[in-house]
């Protein structure tokens, strides 16, 4: 167990910057989630850390330690990768025990060690096969199994489970955040998928374009995201956001998108410089409200499309020019063609001015 | 139906008609002299074991065959020696014209042996290799190292990168990567790249004939060429030989076909 540090971390290949000036602190036992699109340039982060690849500028320490210049297997980690990376030619037993060996560590602490995460994992049967014999899901075990018996420092994830089928991933994931508060070990786990970094981490960092987005827990990553790509690319359905400009006018502000003219309340304080400059307005598809709500922004659209997903109703509705999606009760008596009257809670507005969350922007308006 | 008569006589054809000089010489090698000589052909042998006998003992057979193994050998293990890193590095790590490296590699095997002959019987004189077996390890390992390494590199290219992230990971630097992870599982390339090199050295003629001229140092293919008396042709002592020649490298070949097995790397990744 320990803490992790990277400071101003760059990295460019062949002149192209991969990550620029990624700063992050990873505390003692905590369970860390590098979430971006594919190409954003997490999982070179992840072997930056590993000593897989070394960064271009910046520093990693673990423990408060230095360790740039450091081979992996001197730094302590283990780490577990997306297409599993088990020795073919080795049983699943020596595929256990490599590591250890590599690190002439007593043959009877080896095989209690394996032992010991044999049982951990549930693969004690599978122990003297070969990694060929093995089923996607064992194989995800023994390859996280591979990174328990090391007890490391640090436990490196790159996608495990993107290779396993829906239903497989969903039990692993819930194994995996068990096995994690059972070990208390630090984990830095990369993926793709939003639903994973929400269920497994107590911290989500949001990576695109090579630079740190937002880094918070789950929650307040959904409830407050810091710009429109955090915004857009947590949540399924994904926020809907407008691009458009914000203009002073004789009642108090009013944003303005292509066919879509939204009076925005009096009581909301900018920031002077604000007016007229590019805005982008959002709100969760579950706080669209169907019915009068108080305090709410009223506007007019129509239902184009319903998508039923059995335990609520996805409506696509179509408002001016611009398109929105409403997440709705299953009992709502809306149908495709027919007009609606959508009520946006102004607490549950999200406000973008240039990029950044203006915050907090609705909640003093009274 | 028809067609797959048609491709069982192929096959029965094909292998029939590249067959048949060797069946034709192991019937010769069990003739007897006056069997060889007679006028309407004797298509089947008394099964004489003479020629053998005058083969080994009166032409030194066994001095040449052993000439071979060692020549043969050792040119095997020094281009596996040098060709392993090399494939391994090309294969693996980031060498600025890697392309252009293995292209020229690539011409290196193209030159005519006639054109080079004279360069290297100079360089052999100068450095004293001349009638010295590894006078002749010398350009084989030269002129098999290509073939190896651009097989070699290419099985190497196949086995997924992130088996060697995770031994360096677990504790390999690069060469225990590379002896404990790579080629294990490269042993398929390994075994074909050791008898294609195996079988060239074993063959090789020109060379041996040209750099090795006392008979104490000679091959098998050149002892036997030589074995030619003044006024006849002993072509029954020429047929044994030629037996003896040709089953050492049938059966190492045999052997590690089994070994030559692809799909090793089978379970290391998904799929």
């Amino acid at each position: 167990m320990a803490e992790l540090d990277l400071r101003t971390i760059s990295k460019s290949f062949r002149d192209q910057p991969v990550l620029r000036d990624i700063s992050l602190q990873v505390p003692d036992g905590s369970f860390t989630i590098l979430l971006g699109p594919s190409g954003c340039g997490k999982s070179t982060l992840l072997r930056i850390i590993a000593g897989l690849e070394s960064q271009t500028s910046g520093q990693v320490l673990i423990d408060g330690k230095d360790v740039d210049h450091l081979p992996p297997a001197e730094r302590d980690i283990a780490m577990v990768f997306q297409q599993y990376a088990l020795y073919p030619h080795l049983s699943v037993r020596e595929n256990l025990a490599f590591a250890l060996k590599m690190r002439r560590v007593p043959r009877d602490t080896i095989a209690t060690r394996i032992a010991e995460a044999a049982q951990l994992l549930d693969i004690q049967p599978l122990l003297d096969r070969k990694p060929k014999d093995l089923s996607g899901g064992q194989r995800q075990r023994v390859a996280m199994g591979r990174a328990i018996v090391r007890k490391p420092k640090l436990f490196l994830f790159d996608e495990p489970l993107s290779n396993l089928d829906a239903q497989l991933r969903t039990s692993m994931r819930i194994e995996l955040k068990k096995l994690q508060q059972r070990l208390q070990a630090t984990m830095i786990y990369v993926t793709h998928d939003q639903v994973e970094a929400m269920t497994l981490g107590d911290r989500i960092v949001v990576i695109e374009g090579g630079r740190i987005r937002q880094a918070d827990d789950p929650q307040r990553t959904y409830a407050a995201p810091a710009d429109p790509f955090v915004a857009s690319f947590i949540g399924t359905p994904p926020m809907n956001l407008w691009e458009g400009t914000l203009t002073r006018e004789s009642g108090g502000h009013v944003f303005h998108n292509h066919g879509l003219t939204l009076p925005l309340p009096a009581s909301l304080r900018f920031p002077p410089a604000t007016p007229r400059s590019a805005v982008t307005l959002g709100i969760r598809p579950e706080d669209i409200a169907l019915r009068e709500t108080p305090r709410a922004l009223q506007l007019n659209g129509s239902v184009d499309l319903v998508e039923d997903l059995g335990a609520d109703l996805l409506l696509h509705c179509r408002v001016g020019d611009g398109r929105l999606v409403v997440r709705a009760a299953r009992r709502t008596d809306r149908i495709q063609g027919q007009a609606v009257t959508l009520f946006f809670p102004v607490d549950k507005l999200h406000l973008f001015i240039n990029h950044r969350r203006f915050d907090p922007p609705f909640a003093s308006a009274t | 139906m028809n067609r797959r008569l048609l491709l069982a006589l192929g096959i029965i054809a094909t292998v029939g008609l590249s067959l048949l000089p060797f069946l034709w010489f192991v019937l010769t090698s069990f003739k007897s002299q006056g069997e060889i000589e007679a006028a309407p052909p004797a298509w089947w042998p008394s099964g004489s074991l003479g020629f053998y006998r005058s083969a080994l003992f009166d032409h030194h057979l066994f001095d040449y065959v052993l000439n071979s193994v060692v020549v043969a050998g050792s040119t095997t293990l020094l281009a596996l020696l040098l060709a392993i890193p090399a494939a391994y590095a090309l294969a693996r790590l980031t060498i600025p014209g890697k392309q252009g490296i293995l292209a020229v590699l690539l011409c290196v095997s193209m030159f005519p042996q006639m054109a080079i002959a004279g360069p290297v019987w100079r360089l052999l004189d100068a450095i004293g290799g001349l009638n010295h077996r590894w006078g002749v390890v010398l350009p084989y390992v030269a002129l098999t190292l290509p073939l190896a390494i651009w097989i070699l590199a290419s099985f190497f290219k196949e086995l997924p990168p992130e088996l060697e992230d995770a031994a360096r990971v677990d504790g390999c630097g690069p060469w225990g990567t590379l002896l404990r992870i790579t080629l294990p599982l490269a042993t398929p390339g390994i075994f074909t790249a050791s008898i294609l090199i195996l079988i060239y050295a074993w063959n090789e003629f020109f060379f041996a004939l040209l750099i090795l001229t006392q008979p104490e140092q000679q091959t098998l293919p050149v002892g036997i060429a030589l074995f030619q008396g003044e006024f006849t042709m002993p072509w029954g002592e020429l047929a044994a030989a030629s037996v003896v020649a040709t089953l050492p490298l049938i059966v190492v070949v045999l052997l590690c076909q089994r070994w030559i097995v692809s799909g090793l790397s089978a379970g290391a990744v998904k799929g």
